[in-house]
């Protein structure tokens, strides 16, 4: 059970631990810097930071016994010489991170190795705890990649990495948007996944196309590694097959739409969300801050309201500001005006720790 | 020798003490300047050693030309400042 919440925001980093029966703010760093993510690696203890100094660009830090310390940011290769490459708006592409969006630990036979999404669309993975970091080539250069268009932001990029438990491996990204991609040889080859979403957004040709789907987060429930959950832009998926194939789910109070997924790590059809009205009003229905949950694996859906704003809020949640600790009991979240949430009971009822924090990017249990 | 001079804002960050660097274009005094400080390059150059697209460096009070190649030319007497431009970020 976790007593400790990383939050990062766009002011800096908040450590939250329990204390005394509640949970309190006890520690701030990077304080005035925008942190995008954090990763606490479960292998070694160290948790990571990364940084946007916008002007400065994109840094990653790491913790040690003394504080933190700056180490390599993930860094793209040299563009061709006379390549032409352009985004979705027909802008040149550049070739350089623009924002570290996933951070995860490989397994435990691979003490070392970090996976790492970023924006434009590069994936990189480090063997040395984050002293160095190789860009996955055969992604980036699969011609498969440069249909990938920007959805979460103006640019592609990867928010989700999933390392299965059973063969560390075989990994799983998902990309806003360019769909769910698997590798089972640690990178070096690179398969579409994903048949059975929908995307609205796009002409009907391309409505049932696995690379066109917007899927703003993927989860997996690690004691069943076959069972996959998906928030996607216009609607909630899961699969059953590893992500093979995905049905829709359909009729959900009080919307389908929003940015995270978390799913128990024993019982693969419990999950939670947070439900904003629909993709051109982001904002909860009726001002009123619901948290979504299912026990029977889409069937039906509690909708949770004990403690949380039910007048004139309007919290966004970012894909990465739903957090579930390694127990399955407990839960936090952050929104985009600055509220902070833990339960203890797999949310039934619901704390608010803070309601002034600057804008919440990611929460993590420690 | 050329002077260099970093702006204010960056010292929280990682130092980048004023220096002297020899060079005849801002390419060749910025890798010579980061030659001795590392950890500052990734600060003002992007990940094809470009300038920072919210970064500006002036020589002799002119604003570079070339953000990309940095070939603007630098002579022994010339006065090089790394700001930040008044834009986004």
């Amino acid at each position: 059970m976790s007593d400790t919440i990383l939050i990062s925001t766009r002011k800096g980093l908040f450590w939250v631990e329990r204390k005394n029966g509640g949970w309190d703010i006890v520690q701030t760093d990077f304080l005035g810097d925008n942190v995008s993510l954090t990763l606490t690696d479960p292998r070694s203890g160290r948790h990571f930071a990364a940084l946007d100094h916008g002007h400065f660009g994109v840094k990653m830090h790491r913790s040690t016994p003394k504080g933190w310390e700056e180490i390599a940011a993930p860094a793209y290769p040299p563009k061709p010489d006379g390549l032409e490459e352009n985004d979705m708006w027909g802008r040149p592409l550049a070739w350089s991170t623009a924002r570290i969006w996933a951070l995860q630990a490989g397994g435990a036979d691979e003490p070392g190795v970090l996976w790492c999404g970023t924006l434009p669309g590069g994936l990189f993975r480090s063997t040395n705890h984050g002293d160095s970091w190789e860009m996955i080539r055969p992604l980036w250069d699969h011609p498969k990649r440069k249909q990938w268009m920007g959805g979460g932001a103006d640019l592609p990029g990867i928010h989700s990495i999933l390392v299965d438990p059973r063969d560390s491996k075989r990994v799983w990204i998902a990309v806003s948007t360019g769909g769910i991609w698997f590798t089972e040889d640690s990178g070096a080859s690179w398969a579409q996944r994903g048949e059975g979403m929908r995307a609205e957004y796009v002409s009907p040709e391309l409505t049932h196309d696995p690379s066109a789907q917007d899927v703003h987060c993927l989860a997996q429930c690690p004691a069943a590694p076959h069972r996959m959950w998906v928030q996607h832009h216009n609607g909630i998926f899961v699969s059953s097959d590893e992500g093979k194939t995905f049905k829709e789910i359909t009729g959900v109070e009080p919307s389908t739409f929003g940015f995270p997924v978390v799913v128990h790590p024993r019982d693969p059809d419990t999950a939670w969300f947070v439900p904003e009205i629909k993709d051109e009003k982001r904002i909860p229905r009726n001002g009123r801050l619901v948290v979504t949950r299912t026990r029977d694996g889409g069937g039906s859906f509690d909708i949770l309201t004990k403690g949380l704003p039910q007048q004139h809020a309007y919290d966004i949640v970012y894909r990465h500001a739903l957090a579930l600790d390694a127990t399955g009991d407990r839960l936090a979240f952050g929104s985009t005006t600055g509220g902070l949430w833990v339960s203890e009971d797999q949310g039934d009822r619901w704390i608010n720790v803070a309601y002034t924090l600057p804008p919440i990017y990611a929460v993590r249990f420690v | 020798m050329a002077k260099i001079i970093f702006t204010p804002n960056i010292q929280r960050h990682v130092l980048c003490p004023e220096a002297e660097v020899s060079g005849g274009s801002v390419r060749e005094a910025l890798d010579n300047a980061f030659a001795a400080n590392p950890q500052a390059r990734s600060y003002v150059l992007d990940d094809q050693a470009a300038l920072r697209r919210h970064m500006t460096i002036f020589v002799d009070g002119r604003a570079i030309r070339d953000r990309v190649r940095l070939s603007d030319p630098v002579t022994a007497g010339s006065t090089i400042y790394v700001f930040q431009a008044l834009s986004g970020g």
